[in-house]
């Protein structure tokens, strides 16, 4: 038990003090950081215009006169100049632009001048206004209560999604639950793979550097095998706990700055019960790992080198990447389905489903303990196959592995 | 020491151990030699408790082999390896831990070896960063460095310039010298009578000879020695005491003969026999190195 700790010691040590480490660490948080600041920074600015804006009106159809009201860095002033002067005012003047209205503005465009191509606010903005005066004009031509209008305007559907559970009726906010399931099932099935293929390659560089003789004559492969599997797994936990903290430190930093869209986001977060989606994701990592890494170390010990994995690694990656794929295509969309339960108890596929269920928050007790208690015999039933493996492969060299061959060691005695 | 009994080791294909069975004196030098393939590498990582034999027992020190003695033991396996990333202080450190000794133990012992074998400076070096000749000197402190009981070198010299591999053949007499018994395999026979007290030689997964490197030599002593005479080339009508085996020239007149002694008769009677007729310069008897002993052996089992 000494030695493993020692194992898993000098596994987690090794990766967490290379420089590649410590860089993804911080740049996963500032990434986020940076792009929730251009987020924010963008919205803001296309809000807002940064400068006054001063719109001369040349009103022919007389229409519009006085009814555009100023908005926020935008004044709207009446023109008293014929159009060739005010045109020439234009070239002077980066903020000022002129709005031609023509007589029959109906049938001939309305035309906006301004020295450089203007912002989509202020045309936004333009056309929105005048649509409503417009409409408000053919309105009053045609006898139409206008103060009426106004309020059958108001009367807008909202469809709101409530679910009946035992407590009351609580929202369900089931575009929320979609983001985080698919999320999850993107965060699970690469942090599987990621951390997998670590296990696998150092089982790779501990036989080709030949170093396994020397460890093997003084643990057990099993032990040297469960010690590696550990100590990279904890590497992914410390991973995955850094990037938690530093970006909720980064995005608060941020999102106090300049409060709205983000914290928004934040907000609808709390409607899912973040503690029961993070424990089931953190058991499903951490078995899930157990699981496949076990299968990736076998596949290491069975080479020579990482180019040879290829025929390996494809049957073992298969479910993962099928239950993935199946996870952002259709299984969001109906996370009770027959097919969704079925890949959810299935241990090498349960880690992905799973997690695309949990959020929507439907998943009944039993289901996810049935699932769970086969993850769990799932990972020492993988554990057990590929450790009998291991110790035999670990000390083959330049043997062409196949699976029939696989399974010869498995039968090996000592 | 070390006892083998009757040690059967089968893998799919072939038998690598048949019924082998060794005893290692303690306080020795045990030679373990053979062809390649002949099961040597086999039998160590039995010893070493890498693989199990599927029949037959180990004992160390009298008691049955387990992992306590793990412990006890050094091995330089042939094919050498260290992490190649890794500092060597930490690598050696971690090494000597998993050997059983705590960081302090393995710290002091590391640096009285990195000071005996001029390596202070590697310290935090990383093995990539070496050249082949000091790797193998790093592993070979490696091996030694818990002060195992048992030292097992598989090909110790493999790999060594001449300057090296006798700097490490001194290290090995003296950790001999402090008490461990050395096990190691080899096919360069120089090395064989130049250090081991004892040795087994295995071919074809059997054990074909075994014994005291002085006994083996001598049981193959077959009475025949060398003359060399100065004067004028003799002739011999078939009423000496002996027969030759060679004729040749020798420098300024000398002529050297290889002869074998007729039954009941000695050396004496063939100094008897030539001593009137010529000058004689050597009488030498004829004692086969381990490398004919080895090559005779396994010629005649191939």
């Amino acid at each position: 038990m000494k030695k493993v700790l020692l194992i898993i010691q000098r596994e987690y040590v090794t990766r967490v003090r290379k420089k590649a480490f410590i860089i993804m660490l911080l740049a996963v948080p500032l990434l986020l950081a940076g792009m929730t600041a251009l987020i924010a920074y963008v919205a803001k600015d296309s809000q807002v215009m940064s400068k006054p804006q001063v719109v001369k009106v040349i009103d022919e159809s007389h229409l519009f006169e006085g009814k555009l009201k100023n908005a926020k860095n935008i004044q709207f002033v009446p023109a008293n100049e014929p159009l060739d002067k005010a045109k020439a005012g234009l070239k002077e003047n980066e903020d000022l632009s002129v709005l031609l209205i023509p007589k029959d503005y109906a049938t001939r465009q309305v035309q906006f001048l301004s020295k450089k191509k203007p912002s989509y606010t202020l045309t936004n903005e333009v056309e929105n206004q005048m649509n409503e005066i417009a409409l408000t004009n053919t309105m009053l031509a045609n006898h139409i209560d206008t103060a009426l209008l106004n309020q059958a305007k108001k009367s807008r559907v909202n469809v709101n999604a409530m679910e009946v559970t035992e407590a009351g009726t609580k929202d369900a906010d089931v575009g929320t639950s979609m983001g985080v399931g698919i999320a999850c099932a993107i965060l699970i099935y690469m942090s599987l793979f990621i951390y997998g293929a670590q296990v696998m390659r150092g089982v790779i560089e501990e036989k080709t550097s030949r170093i396994i003789e020397v460890i093997i004559s003084s643990v057990k492969p099993f032990q040297l095998m469960l010690g590696k599997i550990i100590g990279v797994g904890l590497v992914g936990l410390t991973q995955f706990t850094a990037w938690i903290v530093l970006s909720v430190i980064a995005t608060k930093i941020i999102g106090n700055n300049n409060a709205g869209g983000i914290m928004g986001a934040l907000q609808t977060l709390q409607n899912i019960p973040f503690g029961y989606v993070l424990g089931c994701f953190l058991f499903y990592f951490i078995t899930g790992y157990l699981l496949y890494s076990a299968l990736f170390a076998a596949v290491g010990s069975a080479v020579d080198s990482e180019t040879e994995t290829q025929q390996f690694m494809f049957p073992i990656t298969m479910p993962l990447l099928f239950t993935y794929l199946l996870s952002v295509t259709v299984l969001y969309r109906a996370p009770d389905s027959p097919l969704a339960v079925w890949l959810s108890m299935i241990p090498l596929t349960a880690p992905v489903a799973m997690m695309v269920r949990i959020p929507f928050g439907g998943v009944p007790g039993w289901q996810l303990g049935l699932s769970m208690f086969s993850m769990v015999i799932g990972f020492l039933f993988t554990t057990y196959v590929a450790a009998r493996i291991y110790r035999v492969g670990v000390l083959m060299y330049g043997k062409k592995a196949s699976f029939k061959e696989l399974s010869k060691w498995f039968f090996y005695k000592e | 020491m070390l006892s083998i009994r009757n040690i059967v080791k089968q893998y799919a294909g072939h038998r690598a151990l048949d019924d082998v069975s060794l005893e290692v004196e303690s306080g020795k030098i045990f030679g373990l030699l053979g062809p390649n393939g002949a099961g040597k590498t086999s039998l160590i990582r039995i010893i070493n408790q890498i693989t199990a034999p599927d029949s037959g027992e180990v004992y160390f020190k009298g008691e049955k082999l387990n992992q306590s003695h793990i412990e006890r033991i050094g091995y330089l396996p042939e094919e050498r390896g260290l992490y190649k990333k890794m500092e060597i202080g930490e690598q050696m450190i971690y090494l000597a831990r998993l050997k059983g000794l705590t960081r302090a133990d393995a710290t002091a012992k590391l640096k009285f070896w990195f000071d005996k074998l001029g390596m202070e400076s590697w310290w935090h070096k990383k093995i990539e960063e070496l050249s082949k000749g000091m790797q193998q000197k790093a592993q070979f402190v490696a091996t030694v460095l818990h002060q195992p009981d048992l030292i097992i070198l598989d090909e110790p010299f493999s790999g060594f310039d001449p300057v090296n591999a006798e700097l490490i053949k001194e290290e090995i007499l003296e950790l001999n010298r402090n008490g461990a018994t050395i096990l190691f395999s080899t096919h360069r026979m120089e090395s064989v009578e130049e250090l081991c007290d004892a040795i087994a030689l295995i071919h074809k997964s059997h054990k074909i000879l075994d014994g005291r490197v002085k006994h083996i030599r001598n049981s193959y002593k077959n009475e025949t020695y060398l003359v060399e005479y100065t004067g004028n080339k003799l002739v011999f009508d078939g009423t000496q005491p002996f027969t030759i085996v060679t004729e040749m020239e020798g420098e300024d007149e000398s002529h050297i003969i290889k002869l074998k002694l007729n039954s009941s008769n000695s050396a004496n009677d063939v100094l008897q026999y030539l001593l009137p007729k010529t000058r004689i310069n050597m009488l030498q008897e004829v004692i086969p190195s381990m490398n004919e002993i080895f090559i005779e052996k396994v010629n005649l089992i191939a």
